[in-house]
């Protein structure tokens, strides 16, 4: 089956194959070590799954608050999405 | 006895993995590839990065279609949720009294969308229409399909008239699941019929409440139908929702980059409000009052 259809670049290829190791990484870790739910600096208590999509979620709207309001280079959004992410992955 | 765990059952779901990715998954990606490029034809596109972001999010008609959305969504919800839980109190409780208001009130509800539009156009036409018409007979001037005020009047009587029900059947399914006991405690203890609908009827029906919000909240936000067949957006502006405003970027001037990108930050957006109402329903399930 072609895939032409879906119109490809290689950016949109790498951000999804990307997302898809994230989630086979995080199901391979919830077989091996089974996650609690547990309270962080977030006003819920979450698992490792929540806080990826939390994480994904707001990462995306920061990077649209980044183009929306500011014209400086995509490149230190994604930077500080990226250091958003670790920190709610590890206390959120 | 030793318990084990079965895991074929996981086989279970990939009928419905498969068409998920069929249906909605791969739908998806292929609008964030759009949305990063410039279609011409199925094998002409340039990529062009950020751009179309670039444009829907410094739009003033996607900021001001945005804002007409949400105040949409919040009238929708200050009228429907009290009227529901009004009609829903006001309803008998059983016998065959009970059985006819809820298939009266179901009624609208099995109306198809398109056709609800077309029946306000008739019902609210100012010449011939039978509400129009009275209205315009009493001396105050209305036209939905001149003045915006009157637009949004007639919009919302539809959405109301439409999606009302569904609220009182959610509502009227909490107040029946009310154990009678809570009603007599009440009636011992002199409490008046506010007092009960206040500290018994309310508190018990949060559940269902919740519910009706986060769908009503999620339909008028995602509206379209309606308010295209009956006001088509206008007049000028005034009832383009963020979905009318997509479809004429998408359909109307085949404009299918900046649509997609539009299309993302639209899908995050709802994607955002459906997960805050989700941690809603989770704490209503937990007994949370945090």
């Amino acid at each position: 089956m072609s895939l032409k259809w879906m119109a490809w670049t290689l950016p949109t290829a790498i951000f999804f194959i990307t997302i898809a190791c994230l989630l086979v990484a995080m199901t391979v870790w919830q077989i091996k070590a089974p996650s609690i739910e547990r309270k962080g600096f977030l006003p819920i208590a979450t698992t490792p799954g929540d806080r990826l999509f939390i994480g994904l979620l707001s990462s995306a709207f920061i990077h649209l608050a980044w183009i929306g309001l500011t014209s400086l280079n995509l490149w230190i959004a994604f930077v500080l999405a990226l250091i958003w992410m670790i920190v709610l992955m590890r206390w959120g | 006895m030793k318990k084990w765990q079965d895991n074929k059952a996981w086989f279970m779901v990939i009928p419905v993995f498969l068409v998920v990715a069929v249906s909605a998954i791969l739908p998806l990606m292929t609008v964030v590839n759009y949305s990063l490029q410039d279609i011409f034809g199925p094998d002409q596109r340039v990529f062009v990065g950020i751009e179309w972001y670039q444009e829907a999010l410094t739009d003033p008609r996607l900021h001001a279609a945005l804002k007409r959305q949400l105040l949409f969504s919040s009238l929708v919800l200050l009228i429907e949720i009290p009227l529901g839980i009004l009609i829903a109190l006001m309803m008998p409780k059983r016998g065959w009294a009970a059985s006819l208001s809820l298939v009266l009130v179901a009624l609208p509800l099995l109306i198809p969308w398109n056709v609800i539009g077309t029946i306000w156009i008739i019902f609210m036409r100012p010449d011939i229409g039978l509400l129009g018409a009275a209205i315009n007979g009493l001396g105050i001037p209305f036209d939905h399909t001149a003045a915006p005020f009157d637009a949004w009047v007639t919009v919302l009587m539809m959405e109301v008239w439409h999606w009302t029900p569904l609220v009182v059947l959610l509502a009227y399914a909490g107040l029946q699941a009310i154990p009678e006991a809570y009603f007599q405690a009440a009636r011992i203890d002199g409490a008046s019929t506010w007092a009960t609908f206040r500290y018994i009827q309310l508190p018990k029906m949060r559940g269902v409440l919740t519910i009706a919000v986060l769908l009503r909240f999620m339909d008028s936000f995602l509206i379209y139908a309606e308010p295209f067949v009956l006001t088509g957006g206008g007049p000028g502006n005034s009832t383009t929702f963020l979905s009318i405003y997509l479809v004429k970027l998408a359909v109307g001037q085949f404009d299918l980059g900046p649509a997609a990108a539009f299309s993302m930050i639209y899908f995050l957006i709802a994607l955002l409000f459906c997960w805050l109402f989700y941690q809603a329903l989770l704490k209503v399930g937990t007994g949370d009052k945090s």
